[in-house]
């Protein structure tokens, strides 16, 4: 089995990142899950959170992700994002425009008062704000 | 025939106009290597987002329990043409060969007995439409004031486009845009957005994928993003399309300008050389008269 993999990231603007990776970890919409060589085949939705890529090189790269879906297979691992900051580019204002944006939107969902659209963006709020706190802490 | 005075002038004129029009070439060629780029950049997201929904259309899109953004409603009575143009002129026949192929096709659904309804995105195609189908208008998108194509633009002409699907106003939704081949070339092209479709069935590695959540969780969730990165690539192909025809009219514009310029000049020096040869035939025969 070879230990490491190609990976993309990539966004409708752009193509982030293209590399050979070892693992890959990635803010599934049921939770968390790390893909490494070998992995099955998978589609999967994403949450809002943060992916993170252990290079060839055992080096270690951070993005926050706020939606998306990421696609495994034997090829190797393409990320769709909608969209996709390196850490160290998201700044404070940029995390609180995300915070904004969920708020907005649930705030629309309890005025059409659909609950599971009001549900989704509870979820989507407070999985933006965890997200603020892990690169605050970071 | 027009005095020396009105030749002048009239060539000072055409040499400033010759200056605009290589100027707004100079600048629709950085703009279009720009627009170009965007495109190229945007490329594997779309392709890659078509393969999965191909993929995913292909296992879920025969049962019944198929979202409706895939299956359509089942009628095909109310057609939403969404016509993307430019927000400006002097770009040859780019705004007009849209126009032309929308209009052709809102002629043959009403000849069907069809309902048309059109959007449009950019000023120009709304002016031109005007005239014949103002009462079809639903909407207008006016991007006179987006400087950078982002993806947030396609993604509230997506939603908007999904808010209308979901409130029953169409059955159908096509795009028009031009789709960039050259500098000299865009080809006009209708698209058809709304039920989704896709290019290239799916191959057959795709139905061994896990889906997490479920295969139809996805596609819910992935449908009203495909919707926009189909919007997304349309912009952004009918952005490099406009920069290229606005270079190539200008090109063909500065090159009537200089042509232009040569004739008068020629006329120019004729007339003056007529003026002095009159002016010596005067001179002398005065002279010899004495």
């Amino acid at each position: 089995m070879a230990d490491t993999m190609q990976f993309d990231l990539v966004s409708p603007e752009r193509r982030l990142a293209s590399v050979q990776a070892r693992e890959v970890r990635i803010p599934g919409a049921d939770g968390d899950l790390t893909a490494m060589p070998g992995h099955a085949p998978l589609i999967t939705t994403l949450r809002p959170g943060i992916l993170r890529i252990v290079k060839a090189d055992g080096a270690s790269d951070d993005y926050a992700v706020t939606g998306g879906f990421a696609e495994i297979s034997a090829a190797g691992t393409t990320l769709l994002a909608e969209e996709a900051l390196h850490v160290s580019e998201v700044t404070p204002a940029i995390v609180k425009g995300f915070v904004a944006r969920a708020e907005e939107s649930l705030r629309a969902a309890k005025e059409a008062g659909h609950q599971d659209l009001v549900d989704d963006a509870a979820k989507l709020l407070a999985d933006m704000v965890a997200m603020g706190d892990h690169i605050g802490i970071s | 025939m027009p005095s020396l005075k009105d030749l002048k002038n009239r060539i000072a004129s055409v040499k400033s106009t010759r200056k605009i029009t290589k100027a707004m070439q100079m600048v629709a060629a950085a703009k279009l290597r720009r627009a170009q780029e965007a495109a190229e950049a945007a490329r594997p997201y779309a392709e890659r987002m078509n393969a999965v929904m191909a993929g995913l259309a292909a296992s879920v899109g025969g049962s019944d329990s198929a979202p409706r953004l895939l299956a359509g409603t089942g009628a095909d009575q109310t057609h939403l043409l969404v016509v993307m143009t430019a927000e400006r002129g002097l770009c040859g026949g780019f705004n007009s060969t849209i126009v032309r192929l929308a209009r052709a096709r809102a002629a043959e659904l009403l000849r069907q007995g069809k309902t048309v309804k059109i959007l449009t995105v950019g000023k120009k195609g709304r002016e031109q439409l005007k005239r014949d189908f103002a009462k079809h208008f639903v909407g207008h998108v006016d991007l006179s004031e987006v400087k950078k194509m982002g993806y947030d633009v396609a993604q509230g002409i997506a939603r908007d486009l999904i808010r209308r699907f979901d409130a029953g106003e169409f059955d159908v939704a096509t795009i028009f845009f031009n789709r960039f081949q050259s500098v000299i070339s865009q080809v006009p092209t209708a698209s058809q957005i709304i039920p989704a479709k896709f290019e290239g069935g799916a191959d057959g590695a795709s139905a061994l994928y896990d889906y997490e959540p479920s295969e139809e969780g996805i596609l819910a969730d992935l449908l009203p993003r495909g919707v926009a990165t189909q919007v997304f690539t349309a912009l952004l192909e009918n952005g490099a399309s406009e920069q290229g025809a606005r270079m190539s009219a200008m090109d063909n514009a500065t090159r009537n300008a200089g042509d232009m310029i040569d004739r008068l000049t020629i006329v120019y020096n004729r007339s003056r050389q007529a003026a002095i040869t009159k002016e010596l035939i005067e001179i002398i025969s005065g002279a010899e008269a004495l």
